[in-house]
């Protein structure tokens, strides 16, 4: 396998059929020679993706990334396909078998297959197209440069020749790499594809239940498994009696599984195996088993409430420190200060957590819903002895991700149980498991602090967050902040005295990444307290924040989050025209907004609420997008409707409480996400951009809640400091 | 356990279970009819919805056993090549995000229309009040369904 200059495309002929490309996405770029040395040494490839154009000229782009409803299969296929200049259905999208030593970075998450794609892609399939050139002017030794390429055919239009890929894919596979820096690329302008919106190709079949997710899986032999965990995190079973439960019909075996700490965090608990998921489940009921509890029995919402609020009004671990916030006042000064609190959340897919396990000699088979195949395949290849490379895992089609699927505890647990059962066994997760058993979104305390002079203008600005830590669960004493002050860190408004203090408040409810991760905590305090400030000030809410979002005009960005105060003003200006944020609105009804940056992309949203007593009704939400350069607008407008969704269940409806060290909701009844006569209707508006692609899967989430907060402010002058909302009279 | 007889899709199908077994296992683990989705169990989310002599019904909370004298419509039975009207309209309105709720929803949306062949916005929040879609793709179902309903499925 030749190795180019800069190693960012490789080219070989696969068993003699085709051109092969491989690219790489992410992480630092490696020297042939290191390289070379680093295959030598072991099995180590420095690319994360594979193009395979195939003598037919159809491409195969061969890639890691989980479909969870994000269409990323189409927009990625699109941007090869632009750029190679096939046409679109020419191209298909494989999933990857889990290679590490083939394919480096696999995982799906963070809002980045766009944004990490884009121009890798783009030049991989450029440098397909200037193959095909290459070959076909050597083929009819005229120069390249009166060549043309479309559509999959070459033509030397003075000649009158033609030749399609498929015909030059021989002579192409031998010819040395265009440098993949330099190969020419598309100008917008030429683009039809990008850009344009495009149907996705997972749809077709997702309406006549032909798709296969994860709980679809069907191998011979298989049987069903479910687990009795403790019902508190960190209990496990003192002793249990199956008797009852073995007389289940169907139910085959019923064993113990231990418990796994550091980077699985199972639970552990009684397996029931039987011949349908049915049986089961009714077996695991039929199980009596005494539980201990464990060491935090005794903890509960109410109390990680009060430590959360005490912690808020201490100093933390100072993160930014602009001016001085504690300088002295003009007694004329208005002062404001907030506290706002948030819950511990659940991501709740419809698809509950599941995989199935075949352990075979020396083998195993794997067939995953998951954001992270080859964390799977690591952790099942470590539970069944077994070298990774002998662990092949499948990704299914994922009912839901949203950042639950990273984790390998599932896996674990199934690893375990197929060590025992020897047969194919599809872990179920029941809807009580998955909702007891997430991984869940920090419960957090923000303390603000603000003042603004006289003249309108803000003083200073503090902020101290607290929260339970996804740092301090994956034991980084030193990240703790890591995934907590993102976003209240880049605060983009110019005050002159700002300053942002963590610090991490102990639970034993696991936490994790929940869509947009901190921003759906930081985005709430950040936009609800500019609000606050602007209400303070007497000043309008979206006249207030332009005069704030300031672009110097040597303006460098601080860190890669670090927002274009422009970009936030251009979306905030979309928004308020929109939405018109100048017509008066009727008494009951209000307009509130909120712009905030994450995961690359700048969004502003303006919500119109009508209140009535204490209940409220959302009317409208616009959203106003800044995703750079936009490669599907039908799934950035998918995208950003769903991730509003998503918030306002949380705004509205959701929580997730702790009673006795246990989870109190066990099921849709007490986590009830938004439902079709709840949900407001949603305008999109993309702003057209020459910037880099940003993300697409998490950033409309978080200006949702504020902007709807907000809205409910005007229309009725409360403040709502705490998730989910609840009105007073 | 005596087999019973069941009419699923217009074919004739015999199992042998226990008769409390709910119809969706009986359709996912013992026919491998695998479009019917579990999502709670307990009849709070409509991925399981199927057609009984056309209502729709959570095919979680119904026992194999009561529905062995009616007719069984699943998603699969909807169409062999996407060519119900509800399905042509989820695919023009790109309605899927994940995609698993989908089967419950456009069977609910089924049921609807066959008796309510113009459902105002209201009739449309009861009739479907009862499908969860996690990816919030409501406004699209909307739009879908009085697509469906203008070109008279």
């Amino acid at each position: 396998m030749a190795i180019s200059r800069r190693n960012f495309v490789v080219r070989s002929t696969v068993a003699g059929a085709g051109l092969l490309v491989g690219l790489r996405f992410s992480g630092p770029m490696l020297l042939s020679q290191e390289s070379e040395k680093a295959k030598k040494k072991g099995p180590v490839n420095p690319f994360d993706a594979y193009i395979h154009v195939h003598p037919d000229g159809n491409i195969s782009l061969i890639v890691a990334k989980s479909e969870m409803g994000q269409g990323i299969k189409t927009g990625l296929a699109m941007i090869l396909a632009e750029e190679a200049d096939v046409d679109f259905n020419a191209v298909s999208v494989e999933q990857a078998e889990t290679r590490p030593d083939i394919y480096e970075h696999m995982g799906t998450g963070g809002s980045g297959s766009t944004m990490e794609n884009f121009m890798p892609l783009r030049r991989a399939g450029a440098s397909v197209r200037e193959l095909m050139i290459t070959a076909a002017a050597q083929k009819w030794n005229v120069p390249k440069t009166e060549c043309e390429a479309k559509q999959a055919i070459v033509r030397h239009t003075k000649s009158s020749r033609h030749a399609t890929y498929g015909e030059l894919v021989d002579a192409a596979s031998k010819l040395p790499l265009p440098d993949p820096e330099k190969v020419p690329l598309k100008n917008e302008s030429q683009f039809d594809l990008i850009g344009h919106a495009t149907p996705r190709v997972d749809i077709p079949s997702k309406v006549n239940g032909s798709a296969g997710f994860g709980l679809d899986v069907r191998v011979p032999e298989m049987v069903f498994a479910v687990v009795a965990r403790c019902p508190t995190f960190g209990g496990k079973p003192l002793h249990f009696d199956a008797s009852k439960a073995k007389a289940v019909p169907g139910v085959r075996d019923i064993f113990e599984i231990p418990a796994l700490g550091k980077d699985m965090y199972t639970a552990g608990g009684i397996v029931v195996v039987a011949d349908s998921t049915w049986a089961a489940m009714k077996g695991r009921e039929a199980l009596q088993i005494d539980w201990d509890r464990g060491p935090a029995a005794s903890e509960s919402s109410a109390i990680l409430r009060q430590s959360l609020r005490t912690a808020a009004s201490k100093p933390g671990k100072r993160i930014r420190n602009d001016g001085n916030v504690d300088e002295a006042l003009p007694s004329s000064a208005k002062r404001v200060e907030a506290v706002y609190e948030f819950p511990h959340l659940a991501h709740a897919t419809m698809e509950p957590m599941n995989i199935t396990v075949h352990a075979r000699a020396g083998e195993a088979e794997v067939w995953a819903p998951t954001q992270s195949p080859d964390w799977v395949q690591r952790t099942v290849a470590k539970l069944l002895d077994l070298p990774s490379q002998k662990v092949i895992v499948h990704t299914t089609l994922l009912g839901g991700g949203f950042g639950r699927r990273y984790m390998a505890d599932y896996p674990a647990e199934a690893a375990q149980i197929a060590k025992v059962v020897g047969k194919p066994v599809q872990l179920v997760w029941s809807r009580e498991d998955d909702m007891t058993h997430d991984f869940y979104r920090p419960a957090a305390c923000h303390r603000m602090r603000g003042a603004v002079n006289q003249a309108g203008h803000p003083l200073l600005w503090s902020h101290t967050i607290t929260s339970t830590s996804i740092g301090a669960f994956w034991g980084s004493p030193d990240k703790l902040e890591e995934s907590e002050v993102g976003g209240a860190k880049q605060m983009p408004y110019t005050i002159r005295n700002v300053r942002l203090e963590y610090s991490a408040v102990p639970s034993s409810v696991p936490p994790l990444w929940w869509r947009s991760v901190e921003h759906s905590f930081n985005g709430f305090a950040v936009e609800c307290f500019i609000d606050e400030l602007a209400a303070a000030a007497g000043r309008d809410p979206v006249e207030f924040r332009r005069g704030l979002l300031v672009k110097p005009a040597n303006w460098k960005p601080k860190d890669e989050d670090d927002p274009d105060p422009a970009r936030l003003r251009g979306v905030l200006d979309l928004a308020a025209e929109k939405v018109g944020w100048s017509k008066p609105l009727p008494k009951g009804k209000g307009r509130g907004i909120a712009s905030y940056h994450s995961f690359g992309s700048y969004i502003a949203e303006a919500a119109e609420v009508t209140v009535t007593g204490k209940d409220f009704k959302i009317d409208r939400i616009i959203a106003a997008i800044d995703c750079g350069q936009v490669v599907n607008p039908e799934s950035v407008r998918a995208q950003a409707e769903s991730a509003i969704i998503y918030g306002l269940s949380a705004a509205l409806k959701n929580e997730i409480t702790i009673k006795d060290g246990a989870v109190e909701q066990s099921n849709f009844d007490g986590y009830d996400p938004i439902r079709i006569d709840e949900a407001p209707p949603i305008e999109v508006h993309i702003l057209k951009s020459k910037e880099d692609p940003g993300g697409m899967g998490e950033p409309a989430l978080p200006p949702a809640a504020p902007a709807v907060a907000n809205a409910i402010f005007a229309a009725s002058g409360q403040r709502l400091r705490r998730l989910p909302f609840q009105l007073k009279t | 356990m005596a087999p019973i007889q069941l009419l699923i899709n217009n074919s004739p199908h015999e199992v042998e279970v226990d008769p409390d077994t709910p119809l969706l296992w009986v359709l996912r683990d013992k026919l491998n009819m695998t479009g019917t989705k579990y999502g709670c169990g307990m009849g709070l989310c409509g991925a399981c919805t199927v057609h009984l002599d056309g209502q729709a019904v959570r095919s979680c909370q119904t026992a194999v056993s009561s529905v062995a004298s009616k007719k069984i419509t699943t998603i699969e039975g909807l169409s062999v090549d996407n060519s119900h009207p509800l399905q042509k309209a989820w695919i023009a309105e790109q309605v899927p995000q994940c995609g698993y709720c989908q089967p419950g929803q456009i069977m609910s949306a089924a049921a609807l229309l066959a008796k309510t062949s113009r459902p105002s916005d209201q009739q449309i929040d009861s009739a479907m009040g009862g499908n969860l879609c996690r990816c919030g793709m409501y406004q699209r179902i909307r739009r879908a369904i009085h697509r469906a309903a203008g070109e008279g499925a």
